[in-house]
């Protein structure tokens, strides 16, 4: 009896935890849900009383329609140019600053360090109305240079991650270099960049994420139709009297689903990532 | 023989300096260039009167004056404390609650973090069409659901008493990064504390609020205050929002229903691009940083006061 007892318990124990998940879970995916459904739907079927979560009968052709009706391959390849060559940048600044922070021992380090802190904490609309000003000036607008041209000098972000990063490797393994002749330069091409290809793939998946939901920035810099990037151009399916919501769920899908495939596959280094800047920043 | 080997250590420390600055020399530049310089002469242009045709000329205090008599910016600066005041706390309940089901064990917890913390990666413009759609009064999954439950759910994003309700709502998917960090944080727990609990008899609220509690009250602090400080920065959603509602049109900027979800930032935003006056803009910006300063000094005060006191406390 005593047994039996102690034993249901045990067993019955984690079932309030697995509802209560269960119905979270539910919760936090069905906007996921309703974007693809809806993007399966006829109009007639989406604008349809009482609603119903899943398609009369599923409908490819929104997702060949929607990249028709706008220019969907012309903004994708605008995306694609910025986000590259936005990780080429981040992947080249990035570590070489964070180098400097934690395997380098020189005055400025500490200077540095809090000064990378505090503009973190600078607001973007702050900035936001001089730099539009100096990229105008430049003629620069309706390029993609105000938007690619940052992330060539690092971003405290990920510098955090990466100094982090740096700073658990060996001291021992950068000396035994130094004796045997390797400058500065060598030590942290050859030895410490090949070492920390988990950070380097932290850095440039969020870098990835970033640039290709960046709205702001292409917002303030780029309006000429044929330049717009995917995040503006999703616009196109608003118009003034009514939303093209199944066909604007149909683009939002596709334009979703390279970053859920990013983060499905590498997600360990999304957590670490967040875990060690979140706490220690 | 010592002075040689001390010139040798200062030529190569000398060498450290001269490397060290190099490898942070992209960094230096692009702080000067994309932070301190704009930084400066936005408060430059708070002093003036300027448009993107027109040089900046000089008048003085009159753009702070104008902050302090446009309804609209004390209008603005309500909405954003609202959110500041009301999701913030919501959002850390909700992560909190996220997190602490994380911690305990049960089968699936890696899928669970996964669906729990996707949302917050998704493209902000994307998430938003997707929650516009959502709330939509009569075809919307919002407002269906309430109706299984015999509740008439309101017209969200046009009835100004629901708008802002709609945001925090939708804030609440968006927790991922908050709740990640509270999961660490519940992780650093010592499971020994737990354990001299168990055998003092405690039970599990005493457990979450003797011990839990203190111990990532630091991080819960921490992330109070920067969930404040980005909601100062609220923009993209609403911008989305009130562009859905007017079709599109960049050009027609406005507030939503009533100027009920027009944020601080995006009042900045009309006042610069849409009303092309950026001087005043400028000195919106200026006051926006000095809350944020004024923010950040308080976070860093707070946390090291309680993570001082909450470990030797206890």
């Amino acid at each position: 009896m005593n047994y039996t007892r102690a034993y249901y318990k045990k067993r019955l124990k984690p079932i309030p935890i697995y509802l209560l998940v269960i119905i979270l879970s539910l919760v936090f995916i069905s906007p996921f849900l309703i974007m693809v459904t809806t993007a399966l739907k006829t109009n007639a079927d989406a604008f349809e009383l009482p609603v119903k979560l899943f398609p009369r009968k599923i409908i490819w052709s929104n997702f060949p329609e929607a990249m028709e009706k706008i220019p969907y391959m012309r903004y994708m390849m605008n995306t694609v140019f910025i986000t590259v060559l936005s990780i080429g940048g981040q992947l080249i600044s990035t570590p070489m600053v964070a180098y400097s922070l934690a395997k380098i021992r020189w005055k400025g380090a500490p200077i540095i360090s809090s000064l990378i802190i505090g503009t973190m904490m600078i607001p973007y609309t702050v900035t936001m109305i001089p730099l539009y000003k100096i990229w105008s000036g430049l003629g620069m607008t309706n390029t993609y240079i105000p938007l690619i041209a940052p992330t060539f000098f690092g971003s405290p972000f990920y510098i955090i991650i990466m100094r982090q990063f740096f700073a658990g490797l060996p001291n021992s393994l950068m000396e035994a270099a130094k004796i045997d002749g390797a400058g500065e330069f060598r030590r942290y091409a050859a030895i410490a960049l090949p070492l920390s290809k988990p950070a380097l793939t932290t850095v440039g998946i969020y870098a990835f994420i970033n640039a290709w939901s960046d709205y702001l920035a292409p917002l303030i810099y780029i309006n000429k139709t044929e330049k717009l990037t995917l995040s503006l151009g999703l616009q196109g399916f608003l118009n003034q009297y009514s939303v093209d919501w199944t066909h604007l769920m149909a683009a939002a899908t596709i334009f979703v689903i390279p970053v859920i495939i990013f983060f499905l596959f590498f997600q360990r280094n999304f957590v670490e990532g967040i875990a060690t800047s979140g706490i220690k920043g | 023989m010592s002075k040689p080997i001390g010139i040798k250590m200062k030529k190569s420390e000398r060498r450290d300096n001269i490397n060290g600055f190099l490898f942070a020399l992209p960094w230096i530049i692009g702080f000067i260039c994309f932070s301190l310089i704009p930084l400066l002469t936005s408060f430059y242009y708070s002093f003036t009167s300027f448009n993107p045709v027109k040089a900046p000329e000089w008048v003085g205090l009159e753009n702070y004056q104008y902050l302090f008599k446009d309804p609209l910016v004390f209008k603005s600066l309500k909405n954003t404390l609202f959110m500041a005041f009301v999701s913030t706390p919501i959002n850390l309940f909700i992560a909190m609650l996220l997190a602490s089901l994380l911690n305990s064990k049960f089968k699936g917890r890696g899928v669970a973090r996964t669906i729990f913390f996707m949302p917050s990666i998704i493209p902000m413009i994307a998430a938003t069409m997707v929650w516009i759609w959502m709330f939509d009064p009569t075809y919307g999954y919002i407002n269906r659901v309430l109706g299984f439950m015999g509740i008439n759910g309101p017209s969200w994003l046009v009835n100004p008493a629901y708008t802002k309700w709609a945001l925090v709502l939708m804030g609440t998917w968006c927790t991922g990064t908050t709740m990640l960090i509270c999961l660490a944080a519940l992780q650093n727990v010592p499971r020994s504390y737990y354990e001299s609990a168990e055998i003092d008899g405690a039970n599990v609220i005493h457990k979450f609020f003797r011990i839990t509690l203190p111990c990532v009250a630091p991080v819960l602090v921490y992330q109070a205050v920067l969930n404040m400080i980005n909601a100062f920065q609220y923009f993209t959603q609403v911008y989305v929002i009130i562009n859905a509602s007017s079709g599109g049109g960049s050009s027609n900027a406005s507030g939503g229903p009533a100027n009920s979800i027009l944020m601080y930032p995006l009042y900045l935003f009309n006042t610069a691009f849409s009303y092309m006056k950026m001087g005043r803009a400028s000195a919106m910006a200026w006051f926006l940083f000095v809350i944020v300063c004024v923010l950040t000094f308080i976070m860093t005060k707070v946390t090291k006061k309680i993570s001082n006191n909450g470990m030797g406390g206890e």
